[in-house]
């Protein structure tokens, strides 16, 4: 076996992790080659996605073992060619994905070298009003799931007088079908300080906090890991690059609990108490932490400033549709073929994500139905999916973009248990502050499980349809307020699974 | 596992709750940082980390009720935890989940299988945890071979 002249890319991602890529990478270790732990690209059916560097770019080999290594370096082993043309990465528009799987996530030389640190360093030469001028021209829209123009957000913390103020971002990844956060803070992780830096600057904020969800270990360690080299390097702390700006960031961790994921929660949960949300106004960009002017936006809000500052804004709003400016990194997920990242500007439509890159179900059934936007999105039926991908035509429509996961489902799926599951989880996870989300879920399972046994179907989903309008209307966030969006929409798209045979109908609800 | 005795234990705790004294919203990094190194959260230790930092017993209890995270009594020797999450669910993972904990002492002795919300391998599932470390693409004999070395 001989050890390969040019470098080898093992994604050290963990979805990689999650189908062997550490034994893959040892396995070339141990062959003696110079193995880089890379992001991944984000085709993720093909992990461990190994690239062995040649003269004529980063050539590909899919699904890789242990065992298929010396095949790989005897030159022997069947490659998919230059991983950078593949169409199914040439015909996407990656912006925040730029460089995952590109670089090496740990060197700070390399995250330069492919365009790093060009938009902090022009925002630093800004005032912060005009940063905020161009992040407002750029149209970038909170990517976390509410769509808040992100310009606006940070003029309000600019404007609001303090001696102390924040900015935050919410990179707890909770929703089922969303891992872009994820993949982008351990794939490319400079982009989040470059971003927050920028941020703080434009804001007036010395400090920093990055709220990550314990489920993420991977991402933790790559973050962790990022902000002492960025220290290291005078991107962070006293005096940043010169410009007298002072910015210390600090990595938190959540706890386990999906609500934290809700701006308010985490505030709570970053202040050290129970993540219960808080009622609204004021405001976090008024009144956040500590009772402060905080910016608190979706890592991938922030990680796309970067781009919009060395770029202008006016590049990133050329691209996109309507009101929804910029890119969207979707999420191919759950019953899948070809599960993974894909970006592209707003306006794609479901059907070309799911059937040109997703390539249809995973088992290789018809698709059924897909839920779009996390565990609060609304189940989109098939004959629903030349519905575009952006904020207005989705609402529109009945759904929501939510944070870009797309899960689908075959043809086998129970739309009454999913439902059923939808009212679970809420109940599971409602931080329990206001009724309708803490009682109502519990209802609502109890309900759906009335319908799923045949009892007084036509009655209870009558009270069904009550009980969404009360948590709608009546929660105090948007996980009681959104949890009947995947309810209703199961209820409206496949009525037939919420009305089992042997029916018996009475009067009032049981 | 071994347990230090209560004084050393004592100690420990308040040490790691002093050293997070200067910093903002101090408790999570504790809690965090005594699961880590005692594996629990033990009654003692929310009196010892309320007194340290100065707040309520109640606060610092409230705070352990509240997040999955924190566990009140020692994790048991082996874990499997399994999402339940709609992604992994569209591939089946409500019948291993059930499966599995249904026949969890077949994996071994001592195992303890958890339902979890969620470990962002969405396009791999169904997804888990065996022993901390993700896993995805999970299936029964998948299962059994992870956890071979329990038997």
């Amino acid at each position: 076996m001989t050890a390969p002249t040019g470098r080898v890319f093992v994604p050290g991602d963990a979805a990689a992790v999650s189908v062997g890529a550490d034994e893959v990478a040892a396995a070339f270790e141990a062959a003696g080659a110079q193995v880089v732990r890379n992001g991944s690209r984000g085709l993720l059916w093909l992990e461990p996605l190994v690239e062995l560097e040649t003269e004529a770019g980063r050539v590909g080999y899919p699904n890789l073992t242990p065992d298929d290594v010396a095949l790989v370096l005897a030159g022997h082993a069947t490659s998919l060619g230059v991983v950078d043309e593949l169409p199914w990465l040439t015909s996407q528009r990656r912006v925040s994905f730029a460089r995952v799987g590109v670089v090496d996530p740990t060197s700070i030389a390399d995250y330069e070298a492919h365009g790093g640190w060009a938009g902090l360093r022009r925002a630093l030469s800004l005032t912060p009003a005009e940063v905020v001028q161009e992040v407002t021209e750029s149209g970038l829209r909170g990517r976390g799931g509410a769509g808040f123009p992100a310009g606006i957000k940070w003029k309000t913390v600019l404007e609001t007088a303090s001696d102390l103020k924040f900015v935050a971002c919410n990179f707890d990844e909770g929703d089922s079908g969303t891992f872009a956060d994820r993949m982008l803070a351990e794939g490319d992780p400079f982009t989040l300080v470059e971003g927050m830096a920028i941020a703080a600057h434009a804001v007036g904020a010395s400090e920093g906090y990055v709220y990550i969800r314990s489920e993420y270990p991977h991402a933790v360690a790559a973050l962790r890991r990022a902000v002492d080299t960025a220290y290291t390097h005078g991107f962070l702390g006293a005096d940043v690059l010169g410009s007298g700006l002072t910015f210390d960031l600090h990595v938190r961790v959540g706890a386990g609990a999906y609500i934290c994921g809700e701006e308010s929660s985490m505030l709570e949960s970053l202040e050290g108490r129970r993540g219960e949300v808080r009622a609204k106004p004021p405001i976090p960009a008024i009144k956040g932490l500590w009772g402060r002017p905080t910016a608190v936006n979706n890592l991938l809000t922030l990680c796309a400033v970067p781009m919009i500052l060395a770029d202008g804004g006016s590049a990133y709003a050329e691209l996109g549709t309507g009101r929804s400016r910029g890119t969207q990194v979707f999420q191919l997920a759950g019953n899948v073929k070809q599960g993974g990242i894909v970006e592209l500007p707003f306006g794609v439509s479901l059907r070309e994500l799911v059937e040109e890159y997703g390539g249809g179900t995973l088992t290789g059934r018809p698709v059924r139905a897909a839920q779009v936007g996390g565990p609060l999105g609304a189940y989109v039926p098939e004959s629903g999916f030349d519905v575009p991908m952006d904020y207005e035509a989705l609402a529109e429509s009945g759904a929501m973009l939510g944070h870009g996961g797309i899960v689908l489902f075959d043809e086998t799926v129970d739309m009454a248990r999913m439902a059923r599951f939808a009212m679970e989880f809420c109940s599971i996870e409602s931080c329990g502050k206001c009724t309708p989300c803490r009682v109502g879920s519990t209802r609502g399972v109890e309900t759906i499980d009335r319908i799923i046994a045949g009892h007084d179907v036509a009655a209870n989903l009558v009270l069904l349809d009550d009980l969404c309008e009360t948590m709608t209307k009546g929660s105090l966030c948007a996980m009681g307020g959104l949890t009947p969006m995947p309810v209703q929409s199961a209820v409206r798209h496949f009525p037939e699974d919420f009305a089992p045979q042997g029916t018996e109908q009475s009067g009032a609800p049981v | 596992m071994t347990t230090a005795p209560t004084t050393d234990r004592t100690a420990l705790v308040r040490a790691i709750a002093t050293q997070h004294l200067a910093d903002r919203g101090p408790l999570l990094p504790v809690l965090h940082e005594v699961m880590d190194e005692l594996g629990h959260i033990a009654r003692d230790d929310i009196e010892t980390i309320a007194d340290a930092l100065n707040v309520s017993v109640a606060e610092v209890h409230g705070v352990v009720s509240f997040y999955q995270d924190f566990r009140t009594v020692p994790a048991a020797p082996h874990t499997v935890a399994l999402c339940r999450g709609e992604a992994c669910q569209s591939v089946g993972a409500e019948a291993l989940h059930d499966g599995t904990r249904a026949r969890a002492a077949t994996l071994g002795t001592g195992v303890e299988v958890t339902e979890i919300f969620c470990l962002g391998n969405c396009a791999l599932g169904p997804s888990g945890t065996v022993d901390g470390r993700l896993h995805g693409r999970l299936s029964p004999e998948r299962l059994d071979a992870l956890t071979e070395e329990w038997r």
